[in-house]
């Protein structure tokens, strides 16, 4: 019986249901520790593509406080960000600019399209040097409506971001 | 007299000799009388100077109250802005620019020239343009007079097509480095869709 | 004394190996461009010897989003959203000389109250623009105390503009003709409130920004522009007067109703980093009491704007208006055709001007002042771009 319970094949058997058995354990509160360690501390680019850079700027100040949200004014180099927050419209040549950007940026990654002009060219879609919509060279996740949007508007779509990668699994 | 008869031949015909209304005015609504406004005196001053140096090359296209604007040939414009700088004392340019005149096949480009030194000119703008052909649009440059119109005269070479014979750099400064097309404030080129 | 040649081949002779570097290996192309958190939208290439720039060359339209040639598709009207975005929260400026220009090539009279009204909310808008270029200089130095507090007291005179606007920061305010709609009820009160309380916090500004000793160190002659070299190359705005000539399109040539408002010119002399970041400054101080004076003289009733035809034109001619801006002299030259759409638009900013005084006066300096200097030159980039 001892033997048996020690041979090759059935070791392999106890082995892997044991880990089965971890993993199935850990894998819901790991995920939901690093996810909540990926929410509250989203660090954007420093990329002003455009004029909604003001309204983003306005809400890092005192009264639309996004930084009880984690989000910092992060000034160190841009490998050390998760979030890019394009913001307005974006022309050809700040286009592969963007990309190059949103390349070096290491994994997990999120974009939010914030304004008419990142989502499909707004009030320019005319204009001879505009991009309609940049969801055509990034992966957009989360879109802010407005132009510009309100402070408030922004910290909504940042919540929404949240509740997305909450739902995400790791793999 | 309304209507005098045309038998009296010891004075010479009235003005009103035909059934018009009393006083030579206009009926209401129709455009005002084509009478130039009087040009100020001041600023009559100013173009009355120009004139006595330059004679003909100069061409007065309109004196209003604080604005000037006159154009010259190509070829004069460097002395004609070397004199305004010196004798005048107009400073700086604060701006330049170009429009296209495509029924006239020209593109004209116009200069406002300021003045930071002069107090009773502080509001005053001259416009000082030239013309050329759309075909071959070629200037001298104004940038040894006025060195503030280095990068409004690249501006203007990127975007109308009009080359400055004398300036370090004619090339593309806002477009972006791909631009392939032609020149984009000429009429010609229409934005898509319209 | 030996010569720099002897003493290398003397140290030939002791067998060391001593590497002169050739002139070009000194130099190193740096590129500020738009992912920096010293440029925003906006890129420029300096080269630099060790830790001075000996060359740098401005490189903008990353925001070029054709306004001029826009214009031209759209009637007068049509025109004031768009042309309200180069500079989003200085709108009432750029939206005021393109109103003014249209008024005078289609001869349109605007009622009294509706300049007034026009004119409060233009200085309005100069407060909270000079508030938002000072909370970003705040944070090019590192000082982030000077981010928060103009970025919240900025807030309290955007709550002014959306009481009186509709609208946070694009307003599309004025029209050609006047403005939109009248003062609500109660306002006259809030914003003399607002004046008296924003009058004692910029003695604290002062306090805790301008008499700090590492700002006095960081910015007092540093990039001095002298007095002939700014009018020489035509920089505008609180560039040249912090440079000492006292400049400014209210005064000089006023628009509106600036000739019965009572206020000074306020410039400074020495044309320093200094300087040019306190001229704003006064110049905000300077604007409480415009403001004030606004609320007093303003007549009690009267239409706010003059009624309009459909279509608004005008015989065919041309026209240049220009109005004092944040920047400096904002200057429009329209084109007209005797069509509702005009035939050419030009707008003469104050930061493209000032964008030439960039490679001027860092060629010299230290890499470290970049910052400094850049933003002290009062230069939005979205707003050179067009």
């Amino acid at each position: 019986m001892k033997r048996e319970l020690v041979s090759p094949t059935t070791f392999n058997v106890m082995v892997s249901k044991l880990s089965d058995i971890l993993v199935k354990a850990l894998d819901a509160p790991l995920g939901y520790a690093i996810n909540w360690g990926r929410i509250w501390s989203l660090w954007p680019v420093h990329l002003e593509t455009a004029c909604c850079s003001v309204e983003f700027g306005a809400a890092s100040g005192p009264r639309y406080d996004v930084e009880r949200f984690g989000i910092i004014e992060a000034f160190g180099s841009l490998r050390q960000c998760d979030l890019i927050v394009v913001q307005g419209t974006v022309t050809r040549k700040m286009a592969p600019r963007l990309r190059m950007v949103y390349d070096q940026m290491p994994e997990p990654k999120y974009v939010i399209a914030m304004g008419a002009c990142a989502i499909t060219g707004g009030l320019y879609i005319d204009s001879y040097n505009v991009l309609p919509g940049v969801d055509g060279i990034v992966p957009v996740d989360v879109y802010v409506p407005g132009c510009p949007p309100r402070p408030e508007t922004l910290i909504q779509g940042t919540m929404l971001l949240q509740e997305k990668i909450k739902r995400s699994k790791i793999k | 007299m309304a209507a005098s008869s045309q038998k009296s031949t010891e004075n010479p015909p009235t003005p009103d000799k035909l059934p018009v209304p009393a006083a030579p005015k206009p009926a209401a609504g129709a455009p005002p009388p084509k009478k130039e406004p009087e040009a100020p005196p001041f600023e009559k001053g100013l173009v009355e100077e120009i004139k006595k140096k330059f004679g003909e090359s100069i061409k007065v296209i309109f004196v209003k109250p604080l604005r000037i604007k006159i154009q010259v040939e190509p070829r004069d414009i460097v002395e004609v802005a070397t004199f305004l700088r010196d004798s005048m004392g107009f400073d700086h340019a604060e701006s330049a620019g170009g429009t296209d005149y495509p029924k006239e096949n020209q593109i004209e480009v116009i200069y406002h020239l300021g003045s930071y030194t002069r107090e009773d000119l502080g509001a005053h703008i001259l416009s000082l343009t030239a013309r050329t052909s759309r075909d071959d649009a070629r200037l001298p440059t104004l940038i040894n007079v006025y060195k503030s119109v280095e990068y409004h005269e690249r501006e203007t070479f990127e975007m109308l097509g009009v080359y400055f014979e004398g300036h370090p750099r004619n090339e593309r400064f806002l477009l972006p480095e791909d631009w392939a097309d032609i020149p984009p404030l000429r009429k010609d080129f229409r934005i898509k869709g319209r | 004394m030996t010569s720099l040649e002897d003493k290398f081949e003397e140290s030939k002779k002791l067998g060391l190996q001593i590497v002169r570097e050739s002139e070009e290996d000194r130099l190193m192309t740096l590129s500020v461009g738009p992912q920096h958190p010293g440029s925003g939208h906006f890129r420029f290439t300096v080269k630099v010897d060790g830790d001075y720039i000996v060359y740098c060359d401005p490189d903008p339209g990353y925001v070029h989003r054709g306004e001029e040639k826009m214009c031209e598709y759209r009637n007068v009207i049509q025109n004031i959203p768009h042309l309200e975005r180069p500079v989003i929260h200085d709108s009432s400026n750029i939206t005021y000389s393109y109103s003014l220009a249209i008024e005078e090539l289609a001869g349109i009279e605007v009622p009294r109250r509706g300049q007034y009204i026009r004119a409060l909310a233009s200085e309005l808008n100069r407060q909270v623009y000079t508030l938002y270029w000072l909370a970003i200089y705040g944070i090019f130095l590192g000082h982030s105390t000077m981010f928060m507090w103009p970025t919240g007291d900025r807030e309290l005179f955007i709550d002014l503009l959306e009481v009186l606007t509709g609208a946070r920061v694009t307003h599309a305010f004025n029209i050609p003709g006047g403005v939109r709609n009248d003062i609500p009820d109660g306002f006259k009160e809030r914003c003399l409130r607002q004046m008296r309380y924003f009058q004692k916090r910029l003695k604290e500004y002062e306090d805790i920004f301008y008499n700090m000793p590492l700002f006095r160190q960081r910015t007092e002659g540093v990039a001095v522009l002298s007095k002939e070299d700014a009018i020489k190359l035509g920089v505008a705005g609180s560039v040249v007067r912090a440079s000492g000539v006292p400049y400014d399109i209210r005064k000089a040539e006023p628009y509106d109703i600036y000739n019965e408002i009572d206020f000074k010119v306020q410039y400074m002399k020495t044309g320093d980093c200094f300087a040019r970041s306190y001229v704003p400054f006064l110049d905000m101080q300077e604007s409480c009491h415009i403001i004030e004076q606004l609320l007093d003289k303003m007549p009690q009733s009267g239409e706010v704007r003059a009624k309009l035809q459909p279509n608004p034109k005008g015989p065919p001619g041309e026209t240049y208006r220009r109005v004092e801006s944040g920047r400096g002299a904002l200057g429009y030259y329209i084109v007209s055709d005797g069509t509702p759409k005009p035939y050419r638009v030009k707008i003469s900013v104050g930061s493209f001007r000032n964008m030439l005084a960039l490679p001027y006066l860092l060629v010299g300096q230290k890499l470290a002042d970049m910052p400094a200097v850049y933003w002290s030159l009062n230069y939005w980039p979205v707003e050179a771009d067009r």
